[in-house]
């Protein structure tokens, strides 16, 4: 999958899905003070994930070691290359 | 000295209407809400019919958080309870700042645990059930949800007692303010309406098959009665010491004088004309007034030949030679279950506003028993100083509630 469509897809669920205005999608937004995302929310994101990429993510290491919206793309793009 | 506890928020959300003004057309009226759900042949029912009840639209009235974690039935007591507080003159600010507590009256959540089920056996993982699945899945759902949403900081509890739910609800929050324990507490009652809900009920064989005409299905103590018609939605009452009330200038809609309760002790599905007296006495006790004082009776009566005939049997011995008027309307509404202790004190209320008793739709041949009550089959206009309203559940759960007009010069 290429990136873009992985930004494409991320970004489409962030704003459809948890609500998130698409102005704060930016590369450099941290996902937990400038998106507002919080435990619960990491929740849902493993399931959208497992939904749109067909892997399973692990909430604590998304909290923890994807700090911004950029390192996201790039956690979903590492996994699917591991595929 | 105990403390009055009067109404001084109401709100609606049911299939005879979405709020106080439509349900007042359709009670004044006689309108039924019934209808048929196509979906549960599908799932093995036995009756198809059922209350239709359309779900209120949140988004843009509530956060994402807030939504997702709402089942079915706390969606329909949010839009109830937005009414209830907006005529009480409740706004956010106010809840920010003062001590609300809550007692609402449910008894299931069988959507939010069968998906939650479904999942887990399609995926065999937790973790993609997301994070909404338990807090639609608890019995507390409805309570927890709205204390959320609404900031509430009382009392925080769901009362689950089968039928009578809705009705200990606000029996309990009465008790609650009598008491000194709380100035404000938001009562009610919620029922969910899909078709996971009711199936181990239709099970018993106890819902009307009178599929041929639905808006007839429900027949509160008609001889031809052959069952009850399952209904929902959500009704909302904001309960308020009187003094309180009075100093914050809001409306008092009208007072809770009592509150009566027991249990048959004896089967878990057959209802007992004992209990049910039980109750209804030990409520004219609490508000301190006879039999005679009471000017209409909303009937627990779900349209199921036992559980009116024993309803009617008590009412007789209690109000003996003094036949106020009786009406059912789950006639209209169908049985609201979980909700209905709390929507029929809504009802009752909306006729009490407007000086009518509300028919007994379908009450076309009495039996043996109901021909000896004064069952209001037309629209009677009349003045409602005080109502009973009675709420019987499986297991033999009763409760009977008291309401009181309060006049201009107290």
């Amino acid at each position: 999958m290429q990136r873009t469509e992985i930004i494409r897809i991320v970004n489409n669920f962030l704003i459809e899905e948890i609500e998130i205005e698409e102005s704060k999608l930016t590369d450099d937004a941290v996902l937990k003070d400038d998106l507002s995302i919080d435990s619960l929310d990491f929740v849902d994101i493993v399931v959208i994930v497992e939904r749109n990429f067909g892997f399973k993510i692990k909430p604590e290491e998304i909290m923890t070691e994807v700090p911004t919206l950029k390192a996201f793309y790039d956690y979903i793009e590492s996994k699917m290359g591991d595929r | 000295m105990k403390r009055r506890v009067v109404i001084t928020g109401c709100g609606i959300y049911s299939c005879i209407g979405k709020n106080m003004e439509e349900v007042k057309h359709s009670l004044y009226h006689g309108v039924s809400g019934i209808g048929i759900d196509p979906a549960r042949k599908t799932y093995g029912y036995r009756s198809l019919l059922t209350g239709i009840v359309e779900r209120p639209e949140l988004k843009g009235l509530l956060d994402r958080r807030s939504r997702i974690s709402l089942a079915e039935q706390g969606e329909y007591a949010v839009a109830a309870t937005l009414e209830a507080f907006g005529n009480a003159g409740i706004d956010a600010d106010y809840a920010e700042n003062n001590e609300i507590g809550i007692f609402y009256g449910n008894d299931s959540s069988a959507k939010a645990v069968i998906d939650a089920h479904n999942k887990i056996i399609e995926k065999r993982d937790t973790m993609l059930l997301g994070s909404e699945a338990v807090f639609r899945s608890m019995n507390s759902t409805v309570s927890i949800n709205l204390a959320t949403i609404f900031k509430l900081k009382g009392v925080n509890m769901t009362v689950s007692s089968a039928c009578a739910s809705g009705s200990h609800a606000i029996g309990l929050g009465y008790v609650f303010i009598r008491d000194g324990l709380q100035e404000m507490v938001l009562c009610g009652g919620a029922q969910e309406t899909n078709f996971y809900s009711m199936g181990s009920f239709d099970a018993l064989s106890v819902f009307s098959v009178r599929m041929d005409a639905p808006q007839k299905a429900s027949r509160p103590f008609d001889a031809s009665r052959d069952g009850l018609v399952p209904s929902g939605g959500a009704a909302s009452l904001i309960l308020e010491e009187y003094e309180h009330a009075v100093k914050r200038g809001a409306p008092i809609l009208a007072e809770v004088a009592g509150y009566g309760f027991s249990s048959n002790g004896a089967s878990i599905s057959q209802p007992s004309d004992f209990g049910s007296e039980t109750a209804m006495k030990r409520a004219l006790a609490d508000a301190g007034i006879s039999a005679g004082e009471v000017d209409y009776v909303n009937a627990h009566a779900t349209s199921t030949p036992q559980g009116d005939m024993f309803e009617a049997m008590a009412i007789n011995r209690v109000f003996g030679a003094h036949k106020p008027p009786v009406s059912s309307t789950k006639s209209m509404t169908g049985h609201e279950c979980w909700m209905a202790g709390a929507s029929e004190a809504v009802y009752s209320l909306i006729m009490m506003q407007h000086s009518f008793v509300a028919p007994n739709i379908n009450f076309e041949q009495p039996d043996e028993y109901s021909a000896r009550l004064n069952i209001a089959t037309e629209t009677v206009e009349k003045n409602i100083n005080v109502f009973l309203s009675n709420s019987f559940g499986f297991g033999g759960a009763n409760s009977a509630l008291i309401v009181k007009k309060i006049t201009n010069d107290e």
